[in-house]
């Protein structure tokens, strides 16, 4: 059990939560992500980690409600608790003097692309974030990245904040001022493989962050599997980031919807009655820490 | 001989060669291809004695001698016969940590029941049945002895994965009065038996009750620890106090075929299929939220013919597959899995068809899998490994139209711990290298042993590693403190 310290709305259906997982805390680096299992009956979902605290032993994450199981963590306040989160897994986003960096993120994307921002920042880059949201009530984590930041953009695509227009009209324009020597992209699948053809005629460096469907994490199970330069890489293990350039996004989409049917009959099954789900959720996790408290007495007596 | 006037068997070895091997009550074909309930329902308290009858009580017998941990089989009949069921689990129990689970599990035409007597000539004893029988026996009664620990030692072992070859070795470790404490990376304990072993086979509440027993025995159990991620092996022994790890974290990656088309929708390996059918109770979707490409309605073909093949092609058959294939590259005389599972397969419906290899997946426009192109062959001549190899016969290829293909083509090494662990030794394939006989690996403190270090193998085999490793642990552990008594001496004088 992990309790939740704090949480905070940051947008329309994207929440903040700070988690006491102290051994993941010490751990992470950027670039890296945990997988979060809230009920006995729950599925594991891959989140990323936008921070941590070592010294309080939390992580931060940053969840957007999509599915069943994070329209449910977003209906959780501090007090309450998460069953299982594991990690941090993923290999850390390769941290490196390049020259200038383009971070470009969209929306939810922003909170794993910030961390990586901050240490390219520390690491003597010049960092140029591109934040990008469909409209201002969905961009997260402005002023943070701001603040890692040489410059930033904001871009929507109604021109609520920032510049209207996409995030890519913006890269469009570095590149062709001819001084980029390195960008991340995170965030929707048609973003990141717009970024990548962003910057393939001039062959600039392009990482991107790979969101496929996950089970255990580890390796062990092949289901997050994308097609790198033509052969299987786990993005579990071997990723989550991966040269833009060699990802085949197509196979990326395609397995990512593998699952919508069943996607939308559990989201159909909550929306029916969320109060009562999370009610059901708060009586099993407090019988579920009941159940450590009496099995922790009896190991030590 | 006093042996033999200690005997409850009250017939002579003419009549208990004549007497008939047991059937085990089973649900029936039909029925149980539709549910995941446990196919054999083990034997009545009389049906167990009758069996029991059937052994000769041989001086030298050799199912224990077969036994990877010398159960001593002979006794647990004689107190079968004797009415003492709960004393016959104990004695199990004095070898085997996890009866209810090895007597569903053990491949015991290749172990134990290949070395009875009988089996020359006729059936042999149901060994693994009776096991099964005293271990359900007692846990179903509730009186659980738990045997006595030796007075704590204060010494600290970390176990790395919570499968088969930790659960034994905990049990050996906390019984020699060390500290225990089981790290898993799943949220759920057990390691292949909840992910990989499906309800039908062996039903998740025998690996729960083994579980709880070894935590009221003091067992430390942490799940959702990934070891070479959330924490390394050089901070548990330093930064966390530990004075020696026992490394077995099991089989691994999967391995795919490496033929195109693997990446269409429906194409899974066995451990993804398994993992969200077994660990993640994805065949109770919506009650349970983990969602799987439904194979109901559909064809499905399994590539592969061992237990995780046999295990991945009678789940989709539960999960109301119109049909349900084996596809494997040998014939049935090479199939690796166990006897009793292709005969369960096989009167269930599933379809198998042999000499036949995969070369191609097909797809629609829209990414999912509608059908698989193979290829016939024919043995050719025996292999490095002594098995005759398959050659394809050109011109033969077929295409046979599946929604659903799983792949049980084995696993290779998961190389999280290795990478992250410094002066770790490892094999060519990438498995961790151990001393055959006390599990040491190349870095002083740490064993490993399982699937780890053999790759892909049996649950019994593991346990016994895991076994042998607890030995070898509390060897080592005695040595550290002959060391620290010798630098004590050295200070006092």
């Amino acid at each position: 059990m992990f309790p939740i310290v704090a949480a905070r709305p940051l947008a329309r259906n994207i929440k903040l939560f700070e988690i006491k997982a102290p051994r993941i805390a010490k751990k992470q680096r950027p670039g890296q992500f945990v997988i979060v299992r809230l009920a006995e009956t729950g599925e594991r979902v891959p989140l990323t980690i936008a921070d941590a605290h070592p010294e309080a032993g939390t992580v931060t994450i940053v969840v957007q409600a999509i599915g069943k199981t994070t329209m449910l963590l977003n209906m959780l306040e501090a007090g309450d608790s998460i069953l299982d989160i594991v990690g941090p897994l993923g290999k850390p986003s390769e941290i490196e003097k390049f020259g200038t960096a383009v971070i470009v993120s969209g929306s939810v994307g922003t909170a794993m692309a910030y961390p990586t921002a901050r240490e390219l920042k520390r690491a003597g880059n010049k960092v140029i974030s591109i934040v990008g949201a469909r409209s201002k009530d969905l961009l997260v984590l402005e002023d943070a990245v701001r603040e890692v930041s040489d410059e930033t953009f904001v871009m929507t695509d109604d021109g609520t904040a920032g510049e209207q227009g996409l995030v890519t009209k913006k890269l469009q324009e570095l590149v062709d001022q001819g001084v980029v020597h390195y960008v991340l992209a995170v965030g929707p699948v048609p973003m990141m493989q717009a970024c990548a053809n962003v910057t393939a005629p001039q062959k600039i460096k392009t990482i991107v962050s790979l969101n496929s469907i996950m089970v255990d994490g580890t390796g062990m199970c092949g289901g997050c599997r994308v097609l790198v330069n033509n052969s299987s890489q786990f993005a579990c293990v071997d990723g989550p980031e991966f040269d833009a350039s060699q990802v085949n996004f197509d196979v990326l989409t395609q397995r990512n919807n593998m699952y919508r049917e069943q996607e939308k009959r559990s989201i159909e099954r909550l929306q029916a009655d969320p109060q009562s789900e999370l009610k059901k959720l708060r009586e099993n996790n407090l019988r579920r820490s009941c159940a450590l408290d009496a099995a922790l007495i009896e190991v030590t007596q | 001989m006093t042996e033999k006037t200690a005997s409850h068997n009250p017939l002579s070895n003419k009549e208990r060669i004549k007497l008939p091997r047991q059937r085990v009550p089973e649900q029936e074909p039909q029925v149980r291809a539709h549910n995941f309930r446990e196919v054999n329902l083990g034997f009545p308290p009389q049906q167990a004695r009758q069996e029991s009858l059937r052994c000769i009580e041989c001086p030298k017998p050799g199912c224990i001698e077969k036994c990877p941990v010398s159960v001593n089989v002979r006794a647990v009949i004689d107190l079968i016969l004797a009415g003492d069921y709960l004393g016959a689990a104990a004695k199990v129990r004095e070898d085997n940590a996890l009866p209810a689970i090895t007597g569903r599990v053990c491949p015991v035409e290749d172990q134990c029941e290949s070395g009875c007597v009988l089996g020359k000539k006729g059936e042999p004893v149901g060994i693994a049945y009776l096991e099964r029988f005293v271990a359900d026996w007692e846990r179903e009664s509730g009186h659980y002895g738990l045997p006595a620990s030796a007075p704590a030692t204060g010494r600290k072992v970390a176990l790395i994965g919570s499968g088969p070859a930790s659960l034994a070795c905990a049990g050996d470790l906390i019984q020699m009065g060390h500290w225990v404490h089981v790290f898993e990376a799943l949220h759920e304990l057990g390691g292949v038996l909840v992910y990989g072993i499906p309800e039908f086979r062996l039903p998740k509440e025998i690996v729960h009750h083994e579980i709880t027993v070894l935590r009221r025995r003091g067992v430390v159990f942490e799940t959702n620890v990934v070891v070479g991620k959330t924490v390394t092996i050089d901070e548990l022994i330093g930064e966390e106090g530990f004075d020696a790890v026992f490394i077995a974290t099991g089989a691994g990656l999967p391995r795919f075929l490496s033929i195109p088309g693997e990446h269409f929708n429906g194409v899974y390996s066995a451990n993804e299929f398994l993992t969200r059918v077994n660990l993640m109770r994805a065949y109770r979707f919506p009650e349970f939220d983990e969602p799987l490409y439904p194979s109901k309605d559909r064809d499905v073909i399994v590539v592969g013919g061992g237990n995780t093949a046999m295990d991945a092609v009678r789940s989709s058959l539960r999960l109301g597959a119109k049909s349900a294939s084996i596809y494997y590259r040998r014939t049935e005389k090479e199939m690796p899995a166990r006897v009793e599972e292709v005969h369960h397969a096989m009167e269930e419906g599933v379809h198998f068809e042999m000499l036949v290899n995969p070369v191609e997946f097909l797809g629609d426009e829209k990414g999912y899998l509608t059908a698989v192109k193979c290829i016939r062959q024919q043995l050719g001549e025996p292999d490095n490994s002594a098995r005759r190899s398959p050659v394809p016969i050109e011109g033969s290829e077929f295409v046979v139209p599946c929604q659903v293909a799983i792949v049980a083509a084995g696993t290779s090494a998961n190389p999280l711990i290795q990478s992250t662990t410094p002066r770790l030794a490892t094999t060519k394939r990438g498995y961790i290298s151990a001393n055959e006989d006390t599990l040491a690996t190349s870095k002083p403190g740490v064993f490993a042993g399982g699937d780890i270090v053999t790759g892909g193998a049996t649950v019994i085999l593991a346990m016994g590693a895991g076994r042998k490793a607890a030995k070898s642990i509390n060897e080592y552990l005695k040595s550290l403190d002959s060391a620290a008594n010798d630098v004590e001496k050295v200070a006092v004088n």
